[in-house]
Parts: structure tokens; sequence; C-alpha cells
């Protein structure tokens, strides 16, 4: 199973900050990406994109997780080079996470 | 207990006007906010101010406001919007000779100035940049604008001298929403409770579209009904901070829990300490319950007391990207856009100037051609090469070495572009609230 079959993600950018958000659709599946995705974990899976701290804050009424990223954006959108200076596709590629 | 409506009319500068106009003929509101300015939106306004003293205000403000002033007349809605950029006065004395224009009268029109402190930035100088930790002066370039973000307090005395439209220029986003919470219902300055829950409702309506569906459709996976025609989002909210969020039926997209959710964390950080100028809000403990469908009822926001300080961000010109594209296709085209690359790089190393953060990669599905179908396998592939340096000149070679692969690189590239672009970067420091002086001008009509 893919993390997109149970949650879904939205990503937002502050200065040379990215913050994904991940959302499961039903509350029973909040502990399995809990357990899996934690900020290592998402730290690891992004590797040279996301160079700074990962840090995760946890929604369990909600059933979401916010990750906050330190140092993923090349600087952000004010000063990068990148196509998606935003890094607004960055969330996406969670979804790909085996569970 | 008394309610009011407060509808989002855009969410980002260049934002769609269609679903604002259908919120304003048909969802009743009291009031309608259009958030349009951007982190370094304002350092490019202020460029416009210094070449022409009438300008600096957003390019779409007329557009719009010719659209929306008829229909504010007729509804007793209305409207604020930070769009006056880096010129709300320019902006408020411009609107007032298009209402006239539009034979209206009785509209009275503000702007809120006192957000723009460049002219006296070197004062803080010594000050920490937040995103570098080291001190302003630090960055030595030319610096274009320092603009505090303002909270409610100038739009509050506008709404209390019965302004009908409200021009300002950096406010935070959310406060655009809850200064007419604050107004209507007399909450207290030091109610940061309510503040918070006000908060929560600015947010959630701050960027329009992206609450009611927009930036959530993943097809086959999470589908949004009629996207093409996504409708805007209002709420109804009491003097307890307590409501719903919802949208007209007639109109597309979708509110549930979970496009409520994702907006609630969109560009946020620790949930429990959003800092506004109006308070801390804290989302922690948020929830959401579908009370009908597209109808969604927000609960658990609090807040604490505001910081002594705005943020205020300093914009400054930071050199120059240079950017050049060039496609391939059929086979092999692969190798033949690695080849490309290879060559670009080699060439601009041997130019006499630094070259930072160069960035060479690839870019392509079915662009080339003209069959309108997905194909089998890759058959195209485009070659961005972007890279930032001191001067526009040099950008430009950059950007250069990419076109010249028309005749001086490997077999068949086309469809070459090139850019130059002024990079304008942001510093943050925090400046203390009582340096500001807040000033609220009008015109009546």
């Amino acid at each position: 199973m893919k993390l997109w079959q149970i949650a879904h993600v939205r990503t937002g950018d502050k200065g040379n900050i990215s913050n994904v958000s991940v959302t499961v659709y039903d509350t029973k599946d909040f502990n399995l990406v809990r357990d899996k995705l934690t900020p290592e974990f998402v730290k690891n899976w992004y590797g040279a994109q996301v160079l700074g701290e990962v840090k995760r804050y946890d929604l369990p009424q909600l059933g979401a997780f916010n990750f906050v990223m330190h140092d993923a954006l090349s600087g952000g959108v004010t000063s990068s080079t990148a196509l998606d200076k935003h890094g607004k596709t960055l969330g996406a590629y969670l979804l790909d996470i085996p569970l | 207990m008394k309610t009011i409506r407060i509808g989002s009319g855009a969410g980002y500068a260049g934002d769609r006007l269609e679903p604002a106009l259908d919120l304003l003929k048909y969802a009743n509101l009291d009031y309608i906010c259009f958030e349009g300015l951007a982190e370094r939106t304002i350092a490019l306004a202020q460029k416009n101010k210094k070449a022409d003293p009438k300008k600096g205000y957003n390019e779409l403000l007329l557009y719009r406001m010719e659209k929306i002033l008829p229909l504010l007349h007729q509804n007793k809605t209305k409207v604020i919007t930070n769009m006056g950029a880096a010129n709300p006065k320019a902006a408020m004395e411009d609107i007032a000779k298009l209402a006239k224009h539009l034979v209206l009268e009785n509209l009275k029109i503000a702007a809120v100035l006192g957000d723009d402190i460049s002219h006296k930035i070197e004062e803080y100088n010594g000050e920490n940049v937040i995103e570098t930790g080291e001190p302003l002066y630090e960055i030595k370039k030319e610096l274009l604008s320092a603009n505090a973000y303002l909270g409610i307090e100038g739009i509050v005395e506008a709404l209390k001298n019965d302004a009908d439209i409200i021009i300002t220029g950096r406010v935070a986003d959310p406060s655009l929403f809850l200064a007419p919470m604050v107004y209507e219902f007399g909450w207290e300055k030091s109610d940061w409770e309510k503040k918070g829950k006000g908060t929560l409702i600015g947010h959630l309506l701050e960027c329009a579209g992206q609450v009611t569906g927009g930036y959530y459709a993943d097809p086959g996976i999470k589908d949004v009904p009629n996207l093409w025609n996504l409708g805007f989002p209002y709420v109804e909210v009491d003097a307890l901070g307590e409501g719903f969020i919802t949208k007209l039926k007639e109109s597309g997209g979708m509110v549930t829990t979970a496009t409520c959710t994702e907006q609630l964390l969109y560009e946020i950080h620790a949930p429990e300490n959003y800092i506004t100028p109006d308070c801390i809000a804290n989302f922690s403990k948020v929830i959401f319950k579908e009370i009908a469908q597209d109808k969604v009822k927000f609960e658990g926001a609090s807040g604490k007391k505001a910081s002594h300080t705005y943020k205020v961000s300093v914009g400054y010109l930071n050199g120059f990207i240079g950017e050049g594209q060039m496609s391939y296709g059929g086979p092999n085209c692969i190798a033949r856009a690695l080849l490309a690359k290879e060559i670009v790089e080699k060439r601009l190393e041997k130019l006499p100037f630094d070259i930072s953060e160069l960035r060479c990669e690839l870019i392509g599905i079915n662009s080339l051609l003209n069959q309108n179908k997905m194909p089998d396998q890759l058959n195209e592939v485009r070659l961005r090469v972007a890279g930032k340096t001191q001067t526009k000149e040099e950008a430009q070679q950059i950007a250069n070495e990419v076109e010249t692969l028309y005749t001086n690189g490997p077999y068949g590239g086309g469809g070459a572009t090139k850019k130059v672009d002024e990079i304008i970067s942001i510093a943050s420091i925090l400046i203390p609230k009582e340096d500001f002086k807040i000033d609220v001008h009008y015109i009546k009509i």
C-alpha cells in the first residue's frame, strides 16, 4: 500500500521553509502514518532537497500531521533558481511512500 | 444572536474575479475581503511607485473595482483589501475617480497608511534578520522597501468611520477578515481568545478557492465536482466567533473537513503558535464538522496575547537569474539533451564571472509533435538551465548560451526560450509596534 491510498497532502512555503501537511482520510490510519512518517524518515525521503531539520506536529483530532522542513527550498521563492520556487509540488512526492 | 457574513474575493494578486462577483450577487455578504499582496510584491510595487508616484498599487485593482463597485452599492457589502500595496492613497483616489465615472454616490473610501517605514529603515540596521540570524547591515545590497505586517487597527478605525471600501498596504492576511468581526461584535482589545477564533476564520478564507476544493483535486483519488466553475468561500460567524464556512450551491468545488484541514495547516508551522499582529492564535485543537453538504462548522481555536513587535519585510535587490530552455524530441532525445547540457556547462565555466546556484535539468511530455496524444514512451525532453549572477548582462549570457545550441549544439534542438529576472529577496526583522503611526485617510463621494 502507498501513502496516497490513505492520506492527502498540501504544501506551503515561508521563506526557505517548506511545510507539508499529511491528513488521513480515515482516522483509524492515523497511528500507521504516525509510526512510519517520523521526521527522520521524511528528511531521508527527500534526500538532498531538504537540508535542514524536519519537525512534525500532530493533530490527532483531525487525523493530520504538519511537517515543517527547514532549508528545503534552495533559498525560497524570493531567491531560488528552481523551476518550482515555492516547492508547491514537494508534498506530492510523499504520496509514494510504501506502508 | 447577531451574525455576519464575510466572503473571500481573492486569494492572491492575480486571482480570478468571477467567483467574487457571484458571491457579491448571491451570497448576501456583509463584507468581502480581497487578499492580493505576496511577500515580495510590495517591493516591486515600491519600485513602480518610485518611477511614478501615482502607481504602486495592484495592477488589477481598477479592473476589479469597475466590476465590483456597482454590486456593492446595491447590496451594501463593504470591501476590505490590501491591494493598495505600496500606494493605498493613490489607489483610494483612483477608485474615487472611477466611482464618479460610474455615477455612483454615497461611497466612503478609506486608505490605511503606516506600514511603510522604508524612509527610516536605516535606524534598524542592527536588528537581526529572522532568516539568517545576522544583522540587517550585513545584507549590503540596495534596499527597496520595508513594510510592516500591520494588524486590524487601521481597518477597524475606518469601519468605525463608516468607510465602505478600505484599501490597505501591507496588512497580515487574516487581519483583513478579523477586522470586521472585531468591529461588528465589539470584541475587546484584550480578548485574545476571540481574536484567535477570528484569526482561524481569516486563515481559512485568505486563500479563497483553496478551501473550496481548489488545489485539492487528484483525478480518480480525490475528485472535485465542477472544478472549472470553482466558487469562493464565505463564512457566517456570530459574536462568539463560532460559525461555518460554505460556498454558493450553484458553484463548483466542495467544502469538506478534508479541504478545511488542508487549508488550516497551509503555510503554518507550530499550530499552537500562529503569530499574527493581532494575537498568537492556537489552531492545535481545531475540529471541523460537516453540518450539511459543503457546509463545515469550525470549533476549538483560541488565542494568546499578541507580541509587542510587528514583522517587517525588507525587500532588496539581490542580483539576477538568467534562464534558457531548449527541447529535443524523437529517438535518443535524452542523450542529445544531456549532451546539450554538458556543452552549456562547459561554455558557462569559461565565462569570466561567477554563476551561483546553476541548475541544468530536464523537463517534458508531449509539447513538440502536434498529435494531441499521450506518448507510449518518453518522446521528448526539455533542457532548462538557470543560474544567478550579479548583473543583468551576465544573466543574459546564461540564457544566450542555451539559445545558441540551435546552431552550436546537438541535432534537433527546438523551441528555445530565454529570460532574465531581477531577484528581489526578502529579509524579515521585528520592530516595536510603538514605532509605527497608523493613519487613515478618507474620500467621500
